[in-house]
């Protein structure tokens, strides 16, 4: 198998662009996608200052990587979440990539700053723990965000979180879930504007490109991942790309070009201010205070508000965020 | 050849001298949901493989938090 740029002997191959590529000619076209994905929603500025979520997994490393490589000004966000030691080595890895690139880290830790891990989350509350823990992580990101003086987030998610989490909200019609589902949404009324710019490569190619460039990264799956809503509909996406290649980059971009601007109307959330931590949210209280006062026993408001949350915890539905896998 | 699995770590013995399709097929794993390396490169699916080779085969699906 030659490469497709050079006719070198292949070291990988990408079967929904019925290609291969050796090892220079695939970073060169890796490093080509991340810069068009942030050139077509114009994700980033030179100037910027970028707050990047790090996970210790393969994405977010390796987007790391990149953006350090095109010169942007990004610090790396570590958020510790007390799962034994996975937790432990995900800490690890992040901190000696960032010593190792002479990048900045901050590190923020659940048990230390609010007060829970998330396997006690996911014992003591109503939602599952995956749904916590991607809470947990898209408030904590935020808010350090706005505390920092940070322009824009970025996440390390790819094609297939993507096409995984868009086939999730389309088999449960979540229209206003759909209509959010943009590599690039901008700054909305205390939510700092988030982007996705690895959303054009497969999950293959990440984890091809951190290999490739010598990036130690967490290849363990999280313990308590058993049972993932996003898995199955990653397998489910995976039989399908098996026998027809370019399927998901098919859902996915098609939605962004195609399907996306039928759903526009459906993004009508209404934003104020949490009566408890002062962060933007729908209700009274955010559901990151909702949650965490439920683990913690504690209590928000009079009873008659358990009502919405007990509404809310009924609702298993992946978000359309999630900076869980390896984001 | 051993075969070095993941997620669970383990280690496997399958027949050598083919392609890495052919073993990855034996053991029911799609192709596009892994790495395969072999002496710390990697490999696709089309090189062969020796009796004596040793490789891994990484998956890249990722899922849960970190």
């Amino acid at each position: 198998m030659k490469c497709r740029r050079c006719r070198d002997p292949a070291v990988i191959e990408v079967r929904r662009h019925n290609a291969a590529y050796c090892k220079e000619c695939f970073l060169h076209v890796f490093r080509e996608q991340v810069k068009r994905a942030i050139s077509q929603y114009d994700m980033l500025a030179t100037t910027d200052r970028i707050l990047l979520a790090v996970s210790g997994g393969k994405d977010s490393l390796a987007l790391w990587d990149v953006l350090l490589d095109l010169g942007y000004d990004v610090t790396g966000l570590y958020l510790g979440l007390g799962i034994g030691a996975y937790s432990t080595r995900s800490g690890e890895v992040s901190k000696a990539f960032a010593a190792d690139r002479g990048a900045e880290l901050i590190v923020i830790d659940l048990e230390r700053d609010y007060g829970y891990d998330i396997p006690t989350a996911g014992k003591r509350g109503s939602r599952s723990t995956c749904a916590v823990c991607g809470l947990s992580k898209r408030y904590v990101f935020n808010r350090a965000a706005l505390e920092g003086g940070f322009d824009v987030i970025a996440t390390g998610h790819n094609l297939d979180d993507e096409a995984a989490t868009l086939l999730g909200n389309t088999l449960r019609w979540q229209t206003e879930y759909i209509a959010r589902q943009s590599p690039a949404l901008t700054e909305k009324d205390g939510m700092v504007k988030k982007v996705k710019p690895l959303f054009r490569l497969s999950e293959l190619e990440t984890a091809a490109f951190a290999f490739l460039r010598g990036i130690d990264y967490v290849v363990e799956e999280c313990p308590l991942v058993a049972g993932n809503t996003q898995l199955r509909y990653k397998d489910a996406m995976n039989a399908i790309e098996a026998s027809s290649p370019g399927t998901k980059a098919q859902f996915f971009l098609g939605y962004l070009d195609r399907g996306l601007p039928l759903f526009r109307s459906e993004d009508s959330a209404v934003l104020t201010v949490c009566e408890n931590c002062g962060q933007p949210t729908t209700g009274r209280f955010c559901a990151f205070c909702r949650a965490r006062a439920q683990i913690l026993g504690e209590r928000l408001a009079p009873p008659d508000d358990d009502a919405s949350v007990a509404a809310e915890l009924a609702d298993e539905v992946m978000p359309v965020e999630i900076f869980g896998g390896s984001a | 050849m051993k075969v070095r699995l993941r997620n669970p770590d383990r280690e496997v013995e399958v027949v050598g001298d083919r392609a890495v399709r052919a073993v990855l097929n034996e053991l029911g794993v799609n192709p596009d949901t892994v790495l395969v390396i072999r002496a710390g490169e990697l490999i696709t699916r089309e090189t062969r493989v020796d009796e004596a080779d040793e490789i891994e085969i990484r998956p890249v699906i990722s899922g849960g938090a970190a």
